[in-house]
C-alpha cells in the first residue's frame, strides 16, 4: 500500500512537471507553426532559434508585479487562475498516458496513470466542466465590464459544449461498455481496422468540434477574443497569474488530444512498426497541429452562431447518432 | 450614490443613456484594440446587443485645417499626409489639386507629371485597400490574412519609399507637378509588383470569399440601405456597396482618368459582404489602370513642373542661370505664392471616398479657410445608425468594414 501512495505521488508530480513543461514547449511551437504558416519566422533571437523564448516568457511572467486591481474581490481573483490550472491537471489523473512499460534494470511494471478508475472518462469529462469556474468566476471577481462579458460568454459557452462532448462521447462508451479508458484502449487492440474512428466517425467530428469550444480554439475563440472583448476573463490578469490561465489552456489541448487519440484514434496500440509510445504521442501531437493549423487558417465566429451551432446543429446530430448506435447494437 | 461627473470623472454618465433594465454602459475605445486608432464608441448593452451607440471622436484632433491657415501653401502640402495616413499621396494630390483650380494651372501640369501622379494614386489605393483588406480580416479573426496582405502592402510601399523616399508619409506630390521623375527600373519594379499583387488577390479571395465562417461573419452585417448611404453622405465603397455607383474618378475626372480603361464596381448587396468583394475588384482595376500607364509613361516628354513663373519656381538650371528666375524662387519660398481671391472645393476619389479640400483665398499667401471634407468623418456619424441592434461581434466587423481612419476623422 504504501509503495502504491509513493508511486502515485511520483506519478502526479510527474505528470505535472511534464505536461506543464509541454504547455510552455506548446507556445513556442504554436508561434513557430503559426508563423510559418505566416510567411514569417516567429521567435528568433532567444537562443539557437528562438528556443530559449520560453525560458524568456516565463522569466517576465515570474518577475512581473502581481497586480489586483482595486475594486477587484481579492480572494476569488486570486484563487480563479489557480481553478483552471488544477482541474487541468487533476483532468489528466484518469488519462492512461503512454502503454505500460517496465523500468530498466529492474522488474518494476509501471502503468503510466495516476488512478485507472472506473468512470476514467466521466472524470476527465467533469474535471473538465469545473474547469469553467475559472474564467467564470475571474471575469466576475476583477470589476471590469470586459471580463463581465468574457465570463458570460464562458459560461455559455462550455456549458453548452459540455453537453455536445457528452453526448458525443455517450456512443462509443455504449460500442465499448465501459468509462475506462484502459478498456477503450484494448477495445482497439486489433490494428487499425478496429479503431472506432470508423464505425463512428459522426462522435469523432462532434467531438472534435466540441473540443475545440471546450479548449477555446479558434474558430471558438470567444472568451479571449481581442478584437471584441479585449482579453476577456483576463483582461485585468498578468504576470503568473495570467500564465496559469495560459497553462491550464494547453494543458486542455493537450487532455483533448489524449482524449481523442484514446477514444478514437486506438490509443497507445502499437501501429504497423511503430511502438505504442511513440504512436500515442504522434496522434496527440497530431490533434495540437490541427488546433493551431485551424487558427491560422480560418476566422472566428460569433457567439450567437456559436450556440446556433450546438443546439441547433450538433446537439441534435449526437442524439441521433446515439439513437442509431443503439438500434444497430440491438439489431 | 451614483458619483457626479467631475473632472477626473468626465463624461459618459452625463449622456443621456437609459439605465433602467439590466443594461450595461461600456466605453468600447478609445484605447480598444479594435477602435482602429482613436474611435471611442459608448455603446449601451443588454447582454451583448447594443441597444445605443454614440461614437465619440476628436482624440487624434491636431488642429490641421487651422494649420492649413496658418502656413503658406507648399509648407502645408506635407502635413496633408498627417490626414489619411495609409495612403498619404491621395491627400497631397487632394491639396495639389485644389490650390492648382485655385491658381488656375490645372491644365499646365505636364503630361509626365500627370502620369507620376495618376501612377502614385493609385498605387496608395492599392495599398490602403490592402491594409482594409488585412486589418478587417484580424478583426474578424482570420490572422493569416493579416500578414499575407501586409507583405504585399510592404512591396507597394518599398515602390513609394524607391520614387519619394518615404513609406509612410509620402509629400510625393507638389503643387503643380510632381518633385522627381521616375528613378532607373521603377516601371519594371511597378509592373513585377502587379503581377505579385494580382496572384496574391487571388490568394485573400482563395482563402476568405467562399469561407463559410468568413460569409457568416460578414453577409446581412453593417447592412447600409442607398437611401441611408446617401442621407448619410457616405461615398467611395460605402456608397458603391450600397448599389449606388458613383465613382468621382468617372463623375468629374481629374488627371488621366478620363482617358483611362476601367470599370467602377459595384454590389447592391448592402452588406459588408458586398464591400468586401468591392474592395477585392477594386485592387483588380487598380492593376488594370496601372498597366495602361506604365504604356503611357514612354511617351511623354521629361518636363514634370508646371510652367506659371507667377506661382510656381522655375527648373533648377533656370534658377542657377537666370537671375530673375532666382529672384522669383527667393519671393515664392520665402513669402509664398500668392493666388488670386476666390474660393475652391475640389473633389477626388481617395480610396476611402470623396475627399476634398475647400479653400477660400483673399488673395494671400496665406489661405483665410480651409476645410477637409474627409469620407471617415461621414462614415463615423452612420455608425450609431448601424450599430444598433447588433452584438459586440459585429460592431467590430461593421467598423472594420467602414474601413475609417482617424488622422481625417479628426483632422
Amino acid at each position: 500500500m504504501d509503495g502504491y501512495i509513493i508511486a502515485t505521488i511520483i506519478k502526479a508530480a510527474l505528470i505535472l512537471g511534464v505536461i506543464s513543461a509541454l504547455a510552455g514547449f506548446g507556445t513556442f511551437i504554436e508561434r513557430k507553426i503559426l508563423a510559418f504558416i505566416q510567411r514569417r519566422l516567429g521567435p528568433m533571437h532567444v537562443g539557437p532559434y528562438g528556443v530559449l523564448q520560453i525560458a524568456a516568457d516565463g522569466i517576465k511572467l515570474f518577475t512581473k508585479e502581481d497586480f489586483i486591481p482595486s475594486g477587484a474581490n481579492k480572494i476569488v481573483f486570486m484563487v480563479a487562475p489557480i481553478i483552471t490550472a488544477a482541474t487541468a491537471f487533476i483532468a489528466l489523473a484518469a488519462v492512461p498516458l503512454l502503454p505500460e512499460f517496465t523500468l530498466p534494470f529492474t522488474d518494476i511494471v509501471v502503468r503510466p496513470i495516476v488512478s485507472d478508475m472506473n468512470i476514467g472518462i466521466l472524470f476527465v469529462i467533469a474535471m473538465m466542466g469545473v474547469g469553467l469556474y475559472g474564467p467564470l468566476l475571474a471575469g466576475m471577481a476583477q470589476e471590469n465590464k470586459w471580463g463581465i462579458i468574457g465570463s458570460a460568454r464562458t459560461a455559455i459557452q462550455f456549458l453548452s459544449y459540455e453537453v455536445v462532448t457528452g453526448l458525443s462521447l455517450l456512443a462509443p462508451i455504449m460500442m465499448v461498455g465501459s468509462l475506462s479508458l484502459i478498456d477503450f484502449n484494448t477495445y482497439q487492440a486489433s490494428g487499425v481496422g478496429s479503431w472506432i474512428i470508423w464505425s463512428q466517425p459522426v462522435a469523432f467530428v462532434l467531438f472534435l468540434i466540441s473540443g475545440f469550444a471546450e479548449t477555446n480554439r479558434t474558430p471558438f475563440d470567444l472568451l479571449e477574443n481581442e478584437a471584441e472583448v479585449i482579453s476577456g476573463y483576463a483582461t485585468e490578469y498578468s504576470g503568473m497569474r495570467w500564465g496559469m490561465f495560459f497553462i491550464g489552456e494547453y494543458a486542455n489541448m493537450i487532455t483533448i488530444g489524449f482524449l481523442a487519440a484514446i477514444i478514437f484514434l486506438g490509443g497507445f496500440n502499437p501501429l504497423w512498426i511503430i511502438p505504442g509510445g511513440l504512436a500515442i504521442i504522434l496522434k496527440v501531437a497530431f490533434f495540437f497541429f490541427l488546433m493551431l493549423w485551424v487558427r491560422a487558417a480560418w476566422p472566428h465566429i460569433r457567439p450567437d452562431q456559436l450556440m446556433w451551432l450546438c443546439w441547433k446543429v450538433l446537439m441534435p446530430l449526437a442524439v441521433l447518432n446515439i439513437l442509431v448506435t443503439g438500434i444497430v447494437m440491438m439489431v | 450614490m451614483r458619483q457626479q461627473p467631475n473632472k477626473l470623472q468626465p463624461f459618459f454618465e452625463n449622456l443621456n443613456f437609459e439605465r433602467k433594465d439590466n443594461t450595461m454602459v461600456i466605453n468600447f475605445g478609445p484605447q480598444h484594440p479594435s477602435a482602429h486608432g482613436q474611435l471611442r464608441l459608448v455603446l449601451e448593452l443588454q447582454g451583448e446587443q447594443v441597444v445605443k451607440a454614440y461614437p465619440d471622436i476628436g482624440y487624434l484632433h491636431r488642429g490641421v485645417e487651422k494649420m492649413g491657415e496658418n502656413m503658406i501653401y507648399n509648407e502645408f502640402l506635407p502635413t496633408t499626409d498627417r490626414l489619411d495616413y495609409i495612403a498619404s499621396t491621395s491627400n497631397n494630390y487632394a491639396f495639389a489639386l485644389a490650390v492648382e483650380r485655385l491658381l488656375g494651372i490645372e491644365d499646365k501640369v505636364p503630361r509626365r507629371a500627370k502620369v507620376i501622379r495618376t501612377m502614385l494614386l493609385e498605387i496608395n489605393r492599392v495599398i490602403s485597400h490592402l491594409f482594409f483588406v488585412a486589418t478587417h480580416a484580424l478583426d474578424v479573426g482570420a490572422m493569416s490574412i493579416f500578414l499575407y496582405a501586409f507583405r504585399e502592402r510592404e512591396f507597394a510601399m518599398d515602390l513609394m519609399e524607391d520614387y519619394c523616399g518615404a513609406r509612410l508619409t509620402h509629400a510625393a506630390v507638389r503643387i503643380g507637378g510632381v518633385p522627381l521623375d521616375l528613378p532607373k527600373n521603377w516601371i519594371s519594379d511597378l509592373s513585377s509588383f502587379l503581377n505579385i499583387l494580382l496572384e496574391q488577390v487571388k490568394l485573400y479571395e482563395d482563402l476568405l470569399t467562399e469561407n463559410r465562417i468568413w460569409k457568416m461573419r460578414l453577409e446581412e452585417v453593417g447592412v447600409v440601405t442607398p437611401e441611408d448611404a446617401l442621407s448619410w453622405g457616405c461615398t467611395g465603397p460605402m456608397l458603391r456597396g450600397s448599389g449606388i455607383a458613383y465613382d468621382i474618378r468617372k463623375e468629374e475626372p481629374y488627371e488621366l482618368y478620363s482617358e483611362l480603361n476601367f470599370d467602377i464596381p459595384v454590389s447592391d448587396r448592402n452588406d459588408s459582404y458586398g464591400r468586401y468583394r468591392l474592395y477585392m475588384e477594386e485592387m483588380k482595376e487598380s492593376v488594370k489602370i496601372l498597366r495602361q500607364l506604365i504604356s503611357m509613361y514612354p511617351k511623354t516628354t521629361p518636363e514634370i513642373m508646371a510652367h506659371a513663373p507667377q506661382y510656381i519656381s522655375a527648373p533648377k538650371e533656370e534658377i542657377m542661370t537666370q537671375n530673375y528666375a532666382l529672384m522669383q524662387h527667393f519671393v515664392l519660398v520665402t513669402q509664398g505664392m500668392r493666388p488670386p481671391k476666390g474660393t475652391v472645393y475640389a473633389p477626388t476619389e481617395s480610396p476611402k471616398g470623396e475627399l476634398g479640400f475647400y479653400i477660400v483665398s483673399e488673395g494671400e499667401p496665406y489661405a483665410y479657410r480651409m476645410k477637409v471634407r474627409a469620407p471617415s468623418f461621414f462614415h463615423t456619424g452612420l455608425l450609431q445608425d448601424l450599430l444598433v441592434g447588433t452584438y459586440i461581434a459585429d460592431v467590430v466587423t461593421i467598423i472594420g468594414s467602414t474601413n475609417i481612419v482617424f488622422g481625417e476623422v479628426d483632422r
